[in-house]
């Protein structure tokens, strides 16, 4: 329990936390109205759909991957999810969400193949199949748009209702990060994600099936993104060919910022959860203190940059304290026995001793 | 002690890698109790014919046979499950999982509901590193562990997998003679407890100390077993290179010119202490002590690898700013580095591109690498160094563990230094183009370059330098020239068995 505590202080989900309590604390001080239960609302709302997605990224992330396309599965899904039910009053919104995250799926699949089988870069894939998935969007949609009277009111009132205070696109958000968290820390399958991320070629030679868990991670990205078109249809009420343009970074940075590794081996959905809150927050704080765009923008990116560079900082402080640690253990090591290496290659021909300089 | 069935039998194994035969006509037999040397020069099929065996590689014809029946091919996990552990010649734990789970990856404990059992893991690892007699926390990652540390992590690898094939590549390449000592222990240990363990290297005293019988294998076949006793070193690298090794240590004369640098009071807590020394051009200077009495510290410290506390670093008669690789590269300083897998070569990228890299703005015009030069530039150096490639184009990633530290040497060679800083500059290099190494950096340093390298290979040291510098402990302990310099003085000063550099003089 100690142990597990230190950890958590430790971690580095803690600062982001901590940094989250701050900007809630100073935004309500200013603005009272903010964590109001409608205001409260809104912000979780806004949220669950990065938060979503940050959950799904986080499997590509730790296997030294990305996901881009993400953004573009989340219009293709809403899409799909809403041509599945449309203009059916009594329509289920367990249809749309399992057509949502079919989609997803299947959109994982694809770029899931194309990295693991292709072994092309998974930045290149997913940024090309960003486009084609828009692309496919475009063609299904022909330019149409889906609006709140032609969705089942199962699902238009899922996007403004909630349960205990708490939206119900949240409590997917919430459900779907219990199961990612516990998978990753709990399952064998889990913990070959972080390996592959942490020594790629080490992962074929311990035999992990790199191949398979690659797909793996795409398809529960594709799927966490999926999922999302359905929170985003719910939330809006409706689709048009413009849903998910220019989410991926926002979820990209919501998991660095929440200490998953870009360059893999490390972060927990935990931490790509609480990224996303906090980024998000700081969003909505910063509009409710009357901050321009422009502002938040910068200073969303402003707070990338500190997370890198914190996470950059204590890596390189770790190792450099490993090297003098092992440097001194090693010459314990020597104290304790020498030998050294004895086949003789001595020349011969000197002897007395005398050194001609010691050094001072 | 030996069985009469091999356990493991290798007959006539042939892999091609695209143009490259790896291994024409290999054959191998292991049996359960022994301690088995591979032996060969740098590219000649050992860790092909080992990955085979591990499942990394399917051989595209000849037969393997393990206990008696057909060895299944081409599969890590299975050849797992057929009771094969392999410690490869590459580094291959995970950085950010813990050494526990390090251990166990893809094996972990679990509960009866399929949850990775933490705590079950961290004391199954305790328990084997209290085997190896090693005192690692479990928990902790494995980023920044020794390499010493990283071969006990693989070693208790294998244990927990209870292998009767254990096979080590090169385990002791990068150890110190202490840590080697140890290793070799549990190596003993695992034959009496009946395992069949292969071991490579290129330190023929360790093979003599440690091995059973030997393979000798050349250009991908294997041309001759016997048992170690009754057969001597000489006899063993003739098999391995095909023909007579004269003159291991060649050494051109030369009169020392100009200091090109010298090195004050240079200083950091715990690592080192007050090291001062210089080194003229056309010298060869060398480090000696144990690994880890802060030799390879104090170079790191010199290039500007790592930052030191106190003390002065100069070039050519100006200071060098400190912790600035740059500075020191742009001074014509170079740095050949200890760990060369991880801090030398882009894997990915051809041997012309690895070799041109440092150069290539002298080869570049008006920003274009010019490709013809590259090639001349790594051709060149190629041939030097007996690099054995299937074409400079070729991915550094796909040679041997041995041509690939001559690319390191190629590429830091090829930019012409003032001071080459060559950290144990034949390590994982074979009998024969240690010789031809030796002679290269003799013949740099006879043209005035000057040559500072750590050595942990004592013949190497006492035959190639001008002047030893010996450290313990992070002190330099004596400076013996040339003709000074012996086994046993060296030694001394080194181990501080017996005094013999005026200790109380040291500040
Ligand atoms: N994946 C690969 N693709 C192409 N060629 C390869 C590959 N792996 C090994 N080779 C080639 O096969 C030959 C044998 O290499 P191997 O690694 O077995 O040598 P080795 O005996 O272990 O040498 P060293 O002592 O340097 O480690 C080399 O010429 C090498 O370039
Ligand atoms: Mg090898």
């Amino acid at each position: 329990m100690n142990g597990g505590l230190r950890r958590v202080l430790a971690g580095r989900e803690a600062p982001v936390a901590g940094a989250l309590l701050v900007v809630l604390a100073v935004t309500t001080a200013v603005n009272p109205r903010f964590l109001s239960d409608q205001g409260r609302f809104d912000l979780l709302v806004a949220i669950a759909i990065t938060g979503l997605m940050a959950v799904g990224q986080t499997f590509v992330l730790v296997m030294r991957h990305v996901d881009l396309s993400v953004g573009s599965v989340l219009g293709l899904s809403a899409f799909m999810a809403g041509s599945a039910v449309r203009g059916d009053t009594g329509g289920s919104l367990l249809v749309a969400l399992l057509v949502g995250i079919v989609v997803g799926v299947v959109a994982g699949l694809v770029n899931g193949a194309l990295v693991a089988f292709l072994r092309l870069p998974a930045l290149v894939v997913t940024l090309g199949t960003l486009y084609v998935f828009q692309g496919v969007q475009a063609l299904l949609t022909g330019g149409t748009r889906i609006n709140a009277d032609q969705l089942p009111t199962s699902v238009v009132s899922f996007g403004v209702t909630g349960f205990l205070g708490v939206p119900w696109l949240m409590w997917v958000c919430l459900l779907a990060a219990a199961l990612g968290g516990v998978f990753l820390r709990t399952r064998r399958s889990g913990r070959d994600l972080y390996a592959v991320g942490s020594n790629p070629p080490a992962a074929e030679l311990v035999g992990i099936p790199v191949a398979r868990r690659t797909l793996l991670a795409y398809m529960v990205s594709g799927a966490c993104a999926g999922g999302a078109g359905v929170l985003f249809l719910a939330r809006f009420g409706g689709v048009d060919s413009n849903a998910g343009i220019g989410y991926e970074l926002p979820v990209v940075a919501a998991c660095v910022v929440g200490g998953v590794n870009i360059f893999g081996g490390s972060g927990t959905v935990l931490g790509a959860l609480l990224g996303a809150m906090l980024l998000k927050t700081m969003g909505v704080s910063l509009s409710a203190l009357s901050v321009p765009e422009f502002w938040q923008q910068a200073i969303n990116g402003l707070l990338l940059l500190v997370a890198i560079t914190a996470d950059r900082i204590v890596l390189l402080r770790r190792e450099r304290s490993a090297r003098v640690e092992a440097a001194r253990h090693r010459r314990e090591q020597v104290d304790a026995g020498p030998a050294l290496p004895t086949d003789g290659a001595d020349r011969a021909g000197h002897d007395g001793v005398t050194t001609t300089e010691v050094v001072r | 002690m030996v069985d009469a069935e091999p356990l493991v039998r290798v007959r006539g194994a042939a892999k091609a890698f695209g143009g490259v035969q790896a291994l024409r006509d290999a054959s191998l037999e292991l049996f359960a109790g022994e301690v088995h040397a591979l032996l060969g020069e740098n590219g000649a099929g050992k860790s092909t014919l080992l990955k085979v065996l591990a499942g990394v590689h399917r051989t595209d014809s000849g037969e393997v046979t393990i206990g008696g029946g057909p060895f299944e091919q081409g599969s890590t996990r299975r050849s797992r499950e057929q009771g094969v552990a392999v410690i490869y010649q590459e580094p291959s734990l995970f950085p950010d999982l813990s050494l526990a789970e390090n251990v166990f990856i893809g094996r972990q404990p679990v509960t009866g509901r399929g949850a990775v059992d933490w705590a079950r893991m961290r004391r199954a690892a305790a328990v084997l590193f209290g085997q190896l007699g090693v005192d690692l926390d479990p928990d902790r990652p494995a980023r920044g562990l020794s390499i010493a540390d990283q071969q006990i992590v693989e070693i208790a690898k294998a244990l927990s997998t209870d292998a009767r094939v254990i096979v080590m590549d090169e385990p002791t390449a990068a150890l110190s003679a202490s840590e080697s000592e140890r290793l070799l222990d549990v190596a003993r240990r695992l034959r009496d407890g009946g395992a069949a363990v292969v071991f490579v290297s290129h330190r023929l005293d360790e093979v003599f100390a440690l091995c059973d019988r030997l393979t000798v294998m050349r250009d991908g076949a294997t041309v001759h077993t016997c048992p170690v006793a009754g057969t001597d070193a000489g006899e063993v690298v003739r098999w391995m290179v095909g023909r007579e090794l004269t003159d291991l240590f060649p050494k051109t004369e030369t009169t020392p010119g100009d200091v090109v640098l010298r090195v004050r009071g240079l200083t950091t807590d715990g690592v080192f202490d007050d090291v001062s020394f210089d080194v003229r051009a056309g010298e060869i200077v060398a480090f000696a002590g144990l690994v880890g009495s802060g030799r390879s510290e104090v170079v790191r410290a010199v290039f500007g690898i790592d930052r030191y506390d106190s003390g002065s670093v100069e070039v050519l008669g100006s200071p060098l700013p400190p912790a600035d690789p740059r500075a020191a590269l742009a001074r014509g300083v170079a740095l050949v580095p200890e760990d060369r897998r991880q801090q030398g070569l882009f894997m990915p990228a051809s041997i012309a591109r690895n070799t041109a890299v440092v150069v290539l703005s002298r080869l570049a015009r008006r920003g274009v690498v010019r490709e013809r030069a590259e090639r001349e530039l790594a051709a060149h150096w190629a041939q030097r160094l007996q690099l054995r490639h299937g074409g400079l184009d070729q991915p550094v990633e796909r040679l041997s563990g041995g041509n690939q530290q001559k690319v390191v040497l190629a590429k830091w060679l090829a930019t012409d230094p003032r001071l080459l800083v060559v950290d144990e500059p034949t390590r994982g290099i074979d009998v024969g183009t240690k010789a031809e190494v030796h002679r290269l950096l003799s013949e740099q340093a006879g043209q005035g370059l000057a040559v500072l390298m750590v050595s942990s290979e004592l013949p190497e040291v006492l035959g190639m330098a001008d002047r030893v510098l010996v450290m313990r402990e992070g002190r330099l302990m004596a400076t013996l020239d040339r003709a000074e310099a012996t086994q046993e003085r060296v030694m001394l000063a080194a181990t501080g068995q017996a005094s013999v550099a005026g200790e109380g003089s040291a500040a």
